[in-house]
């Protein structure tokens, strides 16, 4: 107790002297700190006006819709890339959604033991996997088994990247679900997987929404699983256990050739990828911000309060 | 006798839920569990041929009868790149923090969502700005003065400086680790709780003693905890770094000076896995090198993850009390 009030008494007389010199390097720190923030800002803002300065050359319909012409040609489009990733997003959402939400379902409503515990950890733990090694795992899964490179191989490893994203929002939004909601399905002898399908998912529809949509963005930039997965292609969708092309990898390979036409188109498909995850990303927040999960939320708190009181 | 078929039936339903969210759940250690057992069955030839000096050795080469491997180059590439990128990341990341968790909503809300908007970008449109915009201008302002100012004197500005090399990856990567870093710091000190900090302008602090005598030995742990979360994310990056770092092999991708190309782990397995053939050693080699770059990922995510829960616990402590 004597030491604090000792402490106490340093720190004060401390502060009473050299109050212009403190002033000066608090204000030194404010600007430091500031310049902080610019500075993140102006990679963001640069790579925004280059992408869309140079992609809004290359873009016209036939490049949005034709395959690559030949290499070095400048010809053609990336008709392919677009309709790869559209696919791949499509598939890896239809196995990564299930598993995630179940999984999300478990952590929420079963989510009071040790199992559950280390479930959570090892979730958090594989989202910050390298994806890479996603992609040799994909590929040491099917590619090798199955003989060629495929979709699938592609999609499911992608979903790897997916479902525990999904799994964490959907068990953060479950959580919001006041108790009382599911005490009364109970009350009205509901089975227990009605009231979770019925009752709490439709409550905490829109924070899932939110989750998935995040999810759908951050694969949508993926490069490195698809590498090795469905390796890239100028053709069209012809099967699933053909190789295919997808935005991200359209992107690397056109930077990888060193002519100028390839750079533009790079710069072209640049554009129609970020237009598409800023789009999800900027929509979530206008979601988020305006009516959706925050209001909803705030009004489900309020409520759970009442019911507190 | 209607009454028990009918609770026998919810039973069942209820059990047959219970168990595929179960599953469901377990799925992601099944999934770790596969992983683990296939990278380290795929990649045994390769510690079979070369035992524990594929890690030690720093040949790579893939010709048929002569093959060599060692990973000392890329581990060492990996590491020298995630720590430069740390060092510029992270205090930028804690000034970013400090700024947005201090800020009034209005302005801390969208300077926040802007910087996180960075995470939103994919990895390839930051290796084509890099290797087409950022590299340019890096290299005509930062390196060739450093190199024509110390090149001769210092090995650290030695080597042609060419853009494409170890410093250029290494700011694209602390570029990149900047949202996580900066995110889950801000959220440790708006963990901090208010009376700690009323309690410091109570005794006639500035905003900056204020932070240094309340919020940073509050959050210290969990501002070291999200800083290693930014070096996982650093030590995985693959596609920025592939695009950037000059992708050498062998003895000449030891990191040597700034400014010399040299190869992460993440990237050799880029460039190299779809020309190298299952029937070869050359695959092992890069499985190999997978399984390595994952064990030091899980290494650091789990002890980024202890040290960030913990934090955030202590907060809901505090908050309860």
């Amino acid at each position: 107790m004597n030491s604090i009030q000792q402490r106490r008494q340093e720190y004060r007389s401390l502060f009473k002297q050299n109050v212009a010199g403190r002033l000066l390097v608090d204000k030194a720190v404010r600007i430091i700190v500031f310049s902080c923030v610019i500075v993140a800002i102006i990679p963001l803002g640069s790579i925004l006006i280059e992408v869309f300065k140079n992609g809004i050359t290359a873009i016209s319909f036939e490049f949005l819709t034709a395959t690559p012409g030949s290499i070095g040609s400048g010809e053609g489009g990336i008709g392919p890339a677009i309709q790869g990733t559209l696919i791949i997003i499509g598939l890896s959402s239809f196995i990564g959604i299930p598993i995630g939400v179940m999984s999300g379902i478990f952590l929420s409503e079963y989510g009071d033991n040790k199992l559950a515990r280390f479930v959570r950890f090892f979730n958090d733990v594989f989202m910050e996997f390298p994806s890479i090694i996603l992609g040799i795992f994909a590929f040491l899964m099917i590619v090798l088994v199955i003989g060629h490179f495929s979709i699938w191989a592609g999609a499911f490893a992608l979903s790897l990247i997916m479902f525990p994203i999904v799994a964490r929002t959907t068990e953060e939004s479950l959580k919001m679900v006041p108790m009382t909601y599911r005490e009364a399905g109970t009350a009205l002898g509901l089975k227990k997987w009605v009231i979770t399908f019925r009752i709490v998912l439709s409550a905490a529809k829109s924070g899932m929404v939110t989750g998935v949509l995040l999810s759908v963005s951050r694969i949508g930039g993926e490069t490195a699983p698809l590498i090795m997965t469905i390796l890239g292609s100028s053709q069209f969708f012809s099967s699933f256990d053909a190789p295919m092309d997808a935005l991200p990898l359209r992107i690397w390979r056109l930077s990888l050739l060193p002519y100028d036409s390839a750079q533009l188109q790079g710069w072209g498909a640049a554009l129609v990828l970020i237009i598409i995850i800023l789009g999800i990303n900027l929509a979530v927040k206008y979601h988020y911000m305006n009516k959706g999960t925050n209001g909803f939320f705030e009004r489900l708190i309020k409520q759970r309060r009442n019911v507190a009181k | 006798m209607e009454k028990v078929t009918l609770t026998k039936k919810r039973i069942i339903s209820d059990k047959i839920f219970k168990i595929g969210a179960t599953v469901a759940g377990t799925y992601v250690l099944v999934i770790v569990a596969l992983m683990a057992f296939q990278l380290i069955s795929e990649s045994y030839p390769i510690w079979q041929d070369e035992g524990l000096s594929f890690i030690t050795k720093t040949d790579w080469n893939a010709v048929e009868g002569r093959e060599s491997f060692g990973a000392l180059p890329y581990i060492l590439g990996t590491l020298t790149t995630s720590a430069i990128a740390m060092a510029i990341g992270v205090p930028l990341s804690i000034g970013i923090a400090m700024f947005i968790s201090d800020a009034p909503a209005k302005i801390g809300a969208p300077l926040g969502f802007l910087v996180e908007l960075l995470a939103a970008v994919p990895s390839v449109i930051y290796g084509l700005w890099g290797l087409f915009v950022f590299r340019i201008y890096f290299r005509d302002w930062i390196e060739v003065p450093l190199h024509n100012a110390f090149g001769d004197n210092v090995w650290l500005f030695s080597g042609n400086p060419f853009g494409l090399d170890i410093i250029t990856a290494s700011v694209i990567l602390a570029i990149m680790i900047i949202p996580t870093v900066s995110a889950v710091s801000r959220e440790i000190m708006k963990a901090v709780p208010q009376q700690q900090k009323e309690a410091a302008y109570m005794l006639g602090a500035t905003k900056w003693e204020m932070f240094k005598l309340a919020v940073f030995p509050y959050s210290k742990t969990g501002l070291i905890g999200a800083s290693i979360l930014g070096l996982g994310r650093a030590v995985g990056e693959t596609m920025a770094v592939t695009m950037l770092i000059g992708n050498a092999t062998g003895p000449s991708a030891i990191p040597s000076s700034l400014f010399g190309p040299s190869q992460t782990m993440s990237s050799i397995i880029a460039n190299e896995f779809v020309e190298a053939s299952p029937a070869s050693i050359h695959m092992p080699a890069l499985i190999g090198v997978g399984l390595i770059l994952l064990l030091i990922a899980i290494a650091i995510n789990v002890v980024a993850h202890l040290l960030v829960t913990r934090m955030l616990k202590i907060k809901e402590g505090a908050i309860n009390n």
